[in-house]
């Protein structure tokens, strides 16, 4: 065989490879569309088209507890949660600047419960955070300070090489999300719970060695605030309004001690339940560890109060271009959470919700 | 930098990648950077601690061999000079002078290189016994050696050079860079195979321009070593390791299913490492030598052992037991035994202690345990009592006329199979007696037992991992077939044409990507060979 037609062969032979990878990679990577749906909604924020002015940015404190669709309804307000399970600080911070790649966000808020880890802590939540992340270094950035000793920057840059072992666990969702496709799962970054189970006692709060925030995280958190001004972003910290996971005292101190070093504002929203009309009896679906739909919506118009007072921003509810697009997702918002109270008032509880989600 | 890391094969792509692009006469350089850098690497905290032991070896032989080459020179000189005017006698104490002199750089050599393979890698095993020996208030503190990687590899290939040079089997190397290359060249440093100088030597440092039949014929076996290593052993370490751990929950017949696992386990490992050593030097047109040669198709022990790690056995062979034979105090012992017990007993004393030795020698070799001083026991008592029950054999097969029958060759292949698998088990158990132990209940409680679904259900592999397991063992079993019968792997066939090559390949990384045991759920061990 002459050099030429080998040169070509090989070069076909090396494309076709590359391309069985790369579809390879599309249907072994996790879908996230049933059952643990938390890794879809970091990516989901690349499709929304709307400009937002308030960015809420941190863990499940953040993704159920604020309804940014209420935001919009009642004071016009355009904002978007990046937020997913467990996101560390340093993952919140990159994805903070992931952000302002595509906009700038008059206001962002950010909730300081990830404060309280200090290192890398979990391969299975470092993806359902990181995988959703378009590349840019900031995604480098977030993986290096995310990996815990067993992951490797390579498995990132190529996913088959993490997900390959699912070949046999592959299922019909694996091939109709292939390309992407289906329903989002948040709704402008707010996942929806519409059922109700009312707070219970707590166990006690362990006593800790030392109550110091880590230096790490606490270097991040300055980062973050060095980030927001140099780009002219207010900064709020904020604690969501549920009391465990625990946030001590002592943490509560350190972060107000670091607000007014800063000149930022900080609000734990568990001191303001109350003022905020929260009854954790009816507002939280999971015994108070994470605000239901109408607790989300209670903190949203409190925010929103807070946040029309204080700021100047646009009521994008006279913004026909804007208002167009929120129109969708309230209409979105209504059907999802019209199908859910169906299926409470149907079956007693949420069955599409869920480990067991049909 | 293990073979199974992403790091590696970056590594390897570079330098496979570095040495055709670079000028011919820099191919060999760029080879010896490369292995350089690799071994520093391979320290855990990145110093240069491996590679002064390395560079100790390299250098003392390179010296010592020069040396040796340089009394022969010189010799042969002074005897060509001298021809007339010296008689026999002078010539015959002459040449002694120079044979001690030779010897005595040699056993020098010997005796620095073994010393640093002894204290660095046996240090902690003989205190260790005789720790257990003493109170424990005068116990000795075990120091804090560091075990060069693949220390057991390279020195018995510094070894064997040594001594062909003094054997005049070999020329010295004069190039002080080109020997250390020899010793250090990064593909086999790790698991061998131990290469001979002169086998080695031609086509390490000879240019070589890319010719894509001889690479792919590399990449091809690199591939087929993944694949053996990631998706079979990868996958059987899992339960192996559950097998030898909880001995309580696997004895009786999961035994046996222990000893069959580990036999495919360190067959597609040690194999499969090999191919991917000597598949990396084969893509740059360097040809090393073959380790194994369908180890499992063994009739006999004897045979067992000349497929399987080939280049130890020769090694032990050429240099230990040979030399131990025809020594004069050996046969010494020959001549007294036979005088004393008989022709037939009095010749086989000397054969005997010679294996001895060797298995006794071998079975160190492995490891600094007693595991693997009673495997390599073991295997001479096997090998002895074949040897001494071979007339008996033969009658049986005479008067039933069984040689030529395939059916009982085949039963020759599985008793072999069985017998070198069940003494391999005393690699697999923490220690000797409990090896007994297990290796007893095996015929004691031949049964999985009453809760024996659950407890093989417990060993953490799925039915899909041993559905994948089963297609693969099947797979290298064909392929193995094929050669034993038309004598040529099967790659031959491959590359003769080039788009059933490229296929091939490809057809090759998707299913070692795929279906791999490796990354994060999966531990990628180190290659079992790595220890020695």
């Amino acid at each position: 065989m002459k050099k030429g037609k080998k040169i070509i062969l090989f070069a076909a032979a090396f494309i076709v490879t590359l391309i069985l990878l790369w579809l390879l990679t599309l249907l072994f990577m996790p879908k996230y569309r049933r059952g643990i749906v938390e890794g879809a909604m970091i990516a989901e924020y690349y499709e929304d088209r709307k400009p937002h002015e308030v960015i809420f940015i941190g863990d499940c404190e953040v993704y159920e507890n604020i309804s940014t669709v209420e935001l919009y309804r009642e004071y016009g307000i355009s904002s978007y949660i990046r937020g997913s399970a467990q996101q560390l600080i340093w993952q919140s911070y990159y994805l903070l600047e992931d952000t302002l790649r595509y906009e700038t966000p008059k206001v962002v808020f950010f909730n300081v419960l990830s404060l309280k880890y200090n290192e890398p802590q979990n391969e299975a939540y470092n993806r359902m955070t990181l995988d959703g992340m378009r590349w840019s270094s900031s995604k480098w950035n977030a993986v290096q300070a995310s990996m815990t000793p067993d992951e490797d920057m390579v498995d990132y840059l190529f996913p088959l090489l993490r997900y390959h072992s699912r070949w046999n666990e592959l299922t019909s969702d694996d091939i109709r999300y292939m390309f992407g496709g289906g329903e989002n799962v948040t709704i402008d970054g707010y996942y929806m719970r519409c059922d109700v189970k009312p707070q219970a006692g707590f166990p006690k709060a362990p006593v800790l060695a030392d109550y110091r925030l880590g230096e790490n995280a606490m270097n991040y958190l300055s980062m973050m605030a060095d980030l927001c001004e140099e780009h002219g972003v207010t900064l709020i910290l904020m604690k969501a309004p549920t009391e465990y996971p625990y946030w001590y005292d002592e943490w509560d101190r350190q972060v107000r001690e670091f607000a007014q070093e800063r000149g930022l504002e900080y609000f734990n929203y568990v001191d303001l339940r109350d003022e905020a009309g929260i009854d954790m009896s009816t507002d939280t679906y999971d015994s108070g560890l994470h605000l239901n739909v109408f607790g989300a919506e209670k903190l949203a118009d409190y925010i929103g109060a807070y946040l029309s007072a204080g700021f100047d921003l646009t009521d994008y509810r006279n913004d026909p271009a804007v208002s167009s697009m929120w129109e969708e997702d309230c209409e979105a918002y209504d059907l999802l959470m019209q199908r859910q109270l169906s299926e409470i008032e149907e079956y007693g509880e949420l069955v599409s919700f869920g480990a067991n989600a049909i | 930098m293990l073979f199974t890391s992403y790091k590696f094969v970056l590594f390897t792509a570079l330098v496979i990648l570095a040495y055709y692009i670079v000028p011919k006469k820099l191919q060999w350089p760029v080879l010896l950077v490369s292995s350089l850098g690799f071994y520093w690497y391979a320290d855990p905290e990145h110093l240069p601690r491996y590679l002064g032991f390395l560079l100790i070896t390299a250098v003392s032989a390179w010296v010592c061999g020069l040396l040796i080459g340089r009394a022969d020179d010189i010799s042969k000189a002074y005897l060509l000079e001298h021809k007339e005017s010296l008689s026999k006698d002078e010539k015959k104490a002459y040449k002694d002078r120079v044979k001690k002199k030779k010897v005595l750089i040699m056993v020098l050599c010997l005796l620095l290189n073994l010393g640093i393979l002894s204290v660095t890698k046996y240090t902690s095993f003989v205190i260790t016994n005789i720790n257990s020996f003493l109170k424990a208030s005068k116990a000795i503190r075990i120091p804090d050696l560091i075990i060069p990687m693949g220390i057991s590899f390279y020195t018995f290939r510094t070894l064997g050079y040594i001594i062909d040079v003094k054997r005049g089997t070999c020329k010295p190397e004069k190039n002080l860079f080109k020997f250390i290359l020899f010793v250090s060249f990064f593909p086999q440093i790790v698991q061998g195979p131990i290469s001979r100088y002169n086998n080695v030597a031609p086509t390490l440092f000879e240019n070589h321009s890319f010719d894509d039949k001889v690479f792919f014929s590399g990449i091809l076996r690199i591939l087929f070593g993944y694949f053996k290593k990631l998706v079979v052993a990868e996958r059987l370490v899992i339960a192996v390791k559950a097998l030898s751990e909880d001995t309580e929950l696997y004895s009786g017949g999961f035994v046996f299913i222990a000893m069959i696992f580990y036999a495919a386990e360190l067959y597609c490992d040690f194999t499969g490492g090999i191919d991917i050593t000597i598949g990396i030097a084969e893509a740059m047109g360097i040809k090393l030598e073959e380790n194994f040669n369908l180890p499992f198709f063994s009739k006999n022990i004897k045979e067992y052992w000349n497929r399987w790690h080939i280049t130890m056995g020769s090694w032990f062979t050429d240099y230990i037991f040979y030399p131990l034979s025809v020594s004069p105090r050996m046969l010494k012992l020959s001549k007294v035994s036979r005088e004393k017990l008989g022709k037939g007993i009095g010749k086989r004393v000397t054969v005997y202690i010679s294996c001895f030795l060797v298995w006794l020698a071998t079975g160190v070799w492995h490891g600094a345990a007693w595991n693997f001083i009673v495997w390599g026991l073991m295997n001479f008592v096997v090998i002895m009592a074949s040897g001494e029950l071979e007339p008996l054999y033969e009658k049986f097969h005479k008067k039933f006329g069984l040689k030529k029958k395939k059916g009982y060759a085949v039963f020759e292949i599985i008793r072999t199979f069985l017998l070198m698998s069940m003494i391999r088990m005393f690699d697999v158990y923490r220690d000797v007696p409990l090896t007994f132990c297990m290796i007893g209940s095996m015929f004691v409680h031949p049964g999985l037992g009453s809760n024996g679904r659950e407890a093989f259900a417990a060993l953490g592999l799925t039915a899909a991992d041993y559905g994948v397991i089963g297609a693969a063992v099947a797979l290298i079993f064909a392929l193995s077939t094929y050669k034993a019968i038309k004598g040529e792997d099967i790659r031959g066939r491959i590359l003769t044409k080039f788009p059933l090559t490229l296929a091939v390949t490809s057809v090759l990384i998707i299913t070692v990507l795929v279906f791999g045991a490796y990354g994060v759920g999966y531990d990628a061990n180190q290659f079992i060979y790595n220890q020695f």
